[in-house]
């Protein structure tokens, strides 16, 4: 098993190190595209200021790791880019952040259709008590991206596949989604997100509830996606951070305190305090 | 009289031990308070449960034995004329001894016999109560002295006393299953007497209920039917109708409380809902029948429909605007128990908040609806004062809402109101209908159980 997981590692390092040193390359183009860009953003909880003055961009095809220690606003953030902190009553946001420079919290956008766009990922597993084939559906479904029968089911198989998922349970489809085990879990919940083939992916913590196999799984998920969408993940393990991710954000206390190339953050942080952190002297 | 003092003197007595139980504790430690196996509380516990016990059952033996007992001597006193007579008889006339030793009305002129009887049965309850009461003094005082003497710094009194406590909490818990139990056995033998008189089948299929008997051989009047279907579709169209109201508007209350009014709104609402739910049952009834049924009978009467004045129809709406509150706050209890994660994953999804509502909220609170739409039913079923005010006696056999019908719990009613004889066709129809209302609710609240069980761990 560990065998299998340092295979993975050192593959994706070794992919991943180059482009984000050079800057460029293996992907297209040099320069990487934003899509997603935040500027000046605050966040209030009532009258609690749990972010302070943040600026990021999502590049096109790159992972981007958000880190910092507990309660640094990591999350607060990610719910930002797809305003599920609009369901939270006291919570209020400031700022701008737009999508292909498009302000997301403008009047003219539509809510829901920005989330369709910029899908996430939850910390805890939380498939729909249905069947596992209802859960990947239910998105297609509620925006009617494909028809019933033949159609849905390619959809369904597509995402499960993609997912990593398909061929553990391609002969249980219509079990319910919460039968499965936490891993397969929350690969189910990557296929519900990718199902209605969102632009931008968000995870917060996808692998914090799984054992080292699940998350090698989930990691190499990642990277795969990376070919096809923007991604975001927040997570607490240095290592997953160097392994999957070509930008790392590092917050703490609610500023952004270093926005770099992975490569950079890790072996040469501006920052003191980032140095602290990823070398385990604080958080 | 003497028992009251004999309870008094117990009570006293436990005061007591209480008292000297834990002072000789204290006495018996000494300076060392640590040499105690339980603290000094625990000993006067002790010796107050060792004599107010058992003189407690003293006495609880005696109320329960007295009757019996004072019974079987006077009759014996009696000799054989009165041994001759009927078994009901004797009761009669033991019943008359009784009131007129107690100072009461009887039955029957008194003679000079009965008033001899009356007083010997008098003369004989004084003397077995005293008897009663120095008998549960002795064993109160003996159980004092006993447990006083036994007091000691390794006496375990606390294990003792935790182990009475334990065992008074299982009888407590017991009470409410052997009362259930008595009541379902008593239904349970009455029903089978009806039985014997009116064949099952005629009962449960027979379509004309009429449950007028003759009395007296020489009666004119109806032979009597007890054919019950026709209170059973009476009921079931009731509970229909009142289930028809209430699930559409307390289901929408409840997703209206708990996924879409502000937190303000709905700490408002929601007691006051649960409010209604405390309204007494007898004040809808009214309601029924001054407001609601005089409305629908004018409304039909302005579109040429011919509506009974106690129709179907208003007491099932009263019934069903009674039991919104019971759907909607128990809804709700299961919509606000679906995890907030599931809420949050549909709503990422890009889906709308009536869409989460419908696709993922209900779904995943359907057997906590069910489950309160079952108790809902099974309360509707029991339902009586409504419809004894707004739908009348009248047991039609009908479909039609606008006609009055009457319900099982009206029938149980109006068959035991006013005088009866115990043992009629009549009365035991009561029983056997009350049988048949327990049988089907006991049965929706099972059900209602299984299904909250078994889709319990559905969304963990
Ligand atoms: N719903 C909320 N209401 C009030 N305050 C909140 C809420 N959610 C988060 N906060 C506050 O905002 C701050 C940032 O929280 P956030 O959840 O973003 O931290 P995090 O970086 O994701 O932490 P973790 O690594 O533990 O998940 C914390 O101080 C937290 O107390
Ligand atoms: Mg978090």
């Amino acid at each position: 098993m560990t065998e299998d997981s340092d295979a993975m590692v050192s593959l994706t390092m070794e992919d991943d190190a180059a482009p984000a040193a050079a800057g460029s390359a293996a992907d297209t183009d040099a320069a990487p595209r934003m899509r997603m860009r935040a500027r000046d953003v605050n966040v209030f909880y009532a009258d609690k200021q749990a972010l302070f003055d943040v600026d990021i961009d999502l590049a096109l095809n790159k992972v981007t790791a958000l880190i910092g220690p507990s309660g640094c606003g990591k999350s607060t953030f990610l719910r930002c880019l797809n305003r599920m902190n609009d369901i939270i009553d006291i919570c209020r946001v400031t700022g701008s952040i737009t999508l292909d420079d498009r302000d997301i919290y403008g009047r003219d956008i539509d809510v829901v259709q920005l989330r369709a766009r910029v899908g996430m990922v939850f910390q805890k597993p939380n498939p729909f008590p249905k069947s596992i084939y209802e859960n990947v559906a239910y998105g297609p479904r509620i925006h009617g991206l494909a028809r019933k029968g033949r159609e849905l089911d390619e959809v369904v198989e597509q995402s499960l596949r993609r997912a990593g998922l398909f061929d553990e349970v391609s002969d249980r489809l219509q079990q319910p989604g919460t039968s499965l085990s936490g891993g397969q879990q929350q690969r189910l919940c990557i296929a519900r997100a990718i199902a209605i083939s969102p632009e931008v992916i968000l995870m917060d913590e996808p692998c914090s509830a799984l054992d080292p196999i699940a998350t090698a799984k989930v990691e190499e998920l990642i990277d795969e996606l990376r070919q096809h969408y923007t991604i975001a993940i927040v997570t607490h393990n240095m290592q997953q951070a160097a392994r999957v991710s070509q930008f790392t954000a590092f917050f703490h206390l609610g500023e952004l305190v270093e926005f770099e190339a992975t490569e950079q953050i890790f072996t040469n942080p501006h920052d003191q305090r980032t140095q602290d952190y990823i070398t385990g002297r604080f958080g | 009289m003497q028992l009251t003092i004999l309870l008094i003197a117990i009570l006293a007595l436990a005061v007591i031990g209480l008292y000297f139980g834990r002072r000789r504790a204290l006495s018996a430690a000494g300076s060392n308070l640590g040499k105690l196996h339980s603290m000094p509380g625990y000993h006067g516990w002790y010796v107050a449960l060792w004599c107010g016990i058992p003189s407690g059952i003293v006495l609880v033996v005696w109320l329960i034995i007295e009757t019996p007992i004072l019974e079987a001597l006077l009759l014996s006193t009696l000799g054989p004329v009165v041994a001759e007579q009927s078994e009901a008889m004797i009761g009669l006339l033991l019943n008359d001894v009784r009131n007129l030793a107690s100072g009461d009305v009887v039955s029957r002129e008194v003679d000079p016999a009965l008033q001899a009887a009356a007083d010997r049965y008098a003369s004989m309850k004084a003397t077995a109560q005293a008897a009663v009461l120095a008998i549960g003094l002795a064993v109160g005082g003996a159980g004092f002295g006993w447990a006083w003497r036994r007091i000691a710094p390794s006496l375990r009194a606390r294990n003792k006393v935790e182990r009475f406590v334990n065992i008074a909490l299982i009888l407590s818990s017991c009470v409410a299953i052997v009362t259930t139990i008595g009541i379902v056995l008593s239904v349970l033998f009455e029903s089978i007497r009806f039985f014997s008189i009116i064949p099952f089948w005629d009962f449960l299929f027979g379509l004309k209920w009429s449950p007028q008997t003759a009395i007296r051989a020489d009666q004119v009047g109806s032979t009597g039917a007890f054919g019950a279907i026709p209170l059973f579709t009476g009921t079931l169209m009731i509970t229909l109708i009142a289930m028809l109201v209430a699930l559409p508007v307390g289901l929408f209350a409840a997703i209206y409380m708990a996924e879409f009014a502000s937190p303000r709104f709905r700490n408002v609402t929601k007691p006051i809902l649960e409010i209604l739910a405390g309204v007494p049952t007898v004040v809808y009834g009214f309601f029924a029948a001054l407001v609601v049924a005089p409305t629908f009978r004018g409304i039909g009467e302005s579109i040429g429909l011919d509506v009974a004045s106690e129709s179907a129809l208003a007491a099932g709406v009263v019934m069903g605007i009674m039991i919104i509150p019971f759907i909607s706050s128990l809804s709700d209890d299961a919509i606000v128990a679906v995890p907030n994660s599931l809420r949050e994953g549909s709503l990422a999804m890009g889906a709308t908040k009536s869409e989460t509502v419908v696709k993922v909220i209900l779904p995943a609170a359907l057997h906590g609806i069910v489950a309160a739409c079952l108790l809902a039913v099974s309360r509707a079923i029991g339902e009586t004062m409504i419809v004894v005010m707004a739908a009348g006696l009248a047991a039609n056999l009908t479909a039609n809402p606008l006609d009055a019908v009457t319900t099982v719990t009206v029938q149980i009613v109006t068959l035991l109101v006013g005088d009866q004889e115990f043992d009629s066709a009549k009365t035991l129809a009561a029983f056997a209908l009350g049988l048949m209302l327990f049988v089907v609710t006991l049965a929706l609240n099972i059900f209602a159980l299984h299904i909250a069980r078994k889709y319990r761990e559905q969304y963990d």
